[in-house]
C-alpha cells in the first residue's frame, strides 16, 4: 500500500495542526489559576494568602493570577519552566507538602527558588505589568522615588531584591540578605 | 481577703466600663456593640509623606510617616527592621530604632532587639489627616508652661 506524496504532505500538515493546536491548548489549560489551585497545596496555602494582598484585591480591580507571576510569558522560557514543573508533579504524587506543617517546613526552600528565578531574569514577571520606562517618580512617595531612581535605575537592584513577600506570607527570613 | 480583692477588681473594671461607655458610643455613632454600624466612617488614606511628625510629649513613641500596608511583623520576618535596624540604616537612611529597644526589662543592653520591643506596631502607628473623632483638650507641655 502506497500513499501519494500529495496525501502525505497534506495529511502531515493537518496532523501537525491538530497536534500543535492540541499541545498548545493543553499547555494553556495548565496556565490557568483554576488549574493551579486544583491542588489543595496551592489553594489552602499560597492562594489563601494572596487574597489579602493588593495583587488580589484593590481599588481598580486589576489583579494578578498565579501564572502572571510564576510562569514566563515567552514561549521558550515557558516550556523550560513547564519542564521544571515536572518536579512539582513528583512532589504532588508523593505528598511533599500535603500538610500545612510540611509546607511551612519547606517554605524557605520553595521561596528561594522563586527569588532566584526572578533575580536571574531581572524580575521579568513583575515588569510585564510594572514597566520601569513608564514609572512616574513624582507619583511615588519620596522614599520610593529615591530607591527607584537610583538603585533600580542603575540596575544594581531588581524588584525582587526589596519586594519579597508582597503576594504571599514570608518564610523564616533569618539569614536572608536584607532581613533581620 | 482574696475574695475581697477579686470583688474589688471586678467592681472597678465594671465601673470603668460604665465610665467609658458613652465615649465608645460616640466613636461608634451610637451603634450597640453587638451590631454592625450601617453608616461607618469611610476608610482614610494613611499619610505617606515620609516627613517626621513632632511628638506630642517627649516619651511618645514616634509615629510612622509612611504606609505599612501588608508589612509582615511576626516570628518569621520583620519588614520594619529591614530598614530601621541598626545595621540597615546605612543603606536605607531610615531612623534607627532607639537604644531602649535593645534593653531587657532589667535595663541590660542586649546585642540585638529585645523580644519585648520586637512588635513595632504595639507602639508605633501610621497617621491619618482628619478631624478628631472625639473632643480633645490635650495641650503641648510647652504651651502649658507658658500659661
Amino acid at each position: 500500500m502506497h500513499f501519494s506524496l500529495g496525501f502525505l504532505t497534506l495529511g502531515g500538515f493537518i496532523a501537525g495542526i491538530i497536534f500543535w493546536g492540541g499541545f498548545n491548548t493543553a499547555l494553556e489549560v495548565t496556565n490557568t489559576e483554576e488549574f493551579c489551585i486544583g491542588c489543595h497545596e496551592m489553594e489552602n496555602n499560597v492562594y489563601e494568602e494572596l487574597q489579602y494582598t493588593v495583587h488580589f484585591s484593590n481599588g481598580s480591580g486589576v489583579r494578578a493570577t498565579c501564572p502572571d507571576c510564576h510562569v514566563p510569558h515567552k514561549w521558550t522560557n515557558k516550556i523550560a519552566r513547564k519542564m521544571q514543573a515536572s518536579k512539582e508533579v513528583w512532589g504532588k504524587i508523593f505528598g511533599t507538602i500535603n500538610t500545612r506543617e510540611k509546607f511551612e517546613e519547606k517554605r524557605l526552600e520553595l521561596a528561594q527558588h522563586e527569588w532566584a528565578r526572578l533575580k536571574a531574569n531581572d524580575s521579568l514577571e513583575c515588569r510585564n505589568c510594572h514597566d520601569f520606562e513608564y514609572m512616574d517618580f513624582t507619583q511615588q512617595s519620596p522614599r520610593a522615588a529615591v530607591q527607584h531612581s537610583t538603585a533600580l535605575a542603575a540596575g544594581e537592584k531588581t524588584c525582587i531584591d526589596c519586594h519579597k513577600g508582597i503576594a504571599h506570607r514570608l518564610p523564616d527570613m533569618e539569614g536572608v540578605e536584607g532581613w533581620q | 481577703m482574696k475574695k475581697l480583692l477579686i470583688l474589688a477588681t471586678l467592681s472597678s473594671a465594671l465601673f470603668s466600663v460604665l465610665l467609658y461607655a458613652n465615649e465608645i458610643a460616640t466613636l461608634r455613632q451610637g451603634t450597640p456593640l453587638d451590631e454592625v454600624s450601617t453608616n461607618p466612617a469611610p476608610m482614610q488614606n494613611v499619610s505617606n509623606t515620609d516627613v517626621k511628625e513632632i511628638r506630642a510629649y517627649p516619651m511618645q513613641p514616634p509615629m510612622i510617616p509612611h504606609k505599612i500596608d501588608n508589612y509582615q511583623v511576626d516570628l518569621k520576618a520583620n519588614k520594619c527592621l529591614s530598614c530601621h535596624a541598626r545595621d540597615m540604616v546605612g543603606d536605607s537612611q531610615a531612623t534607627m530604632i532607639s537604644v531602649t529597644h535593645f534593653m531587657d526589662r532589667d535595663g541590660n543592653f542586649l546585642a540585638d532587639v529585645s523580644p519585648r520591643r520586637y512588635f513595632c506596631t504595639q507602639c508605633h502607628v501610621p497617621q491619618v489627616e482628619r478631624k478628631d473623632l472625639v473632643e480633645n483638650e490635650f495641650e503641648d507641655i510647652k504651651t502649658v508652661i507658658k500659661q
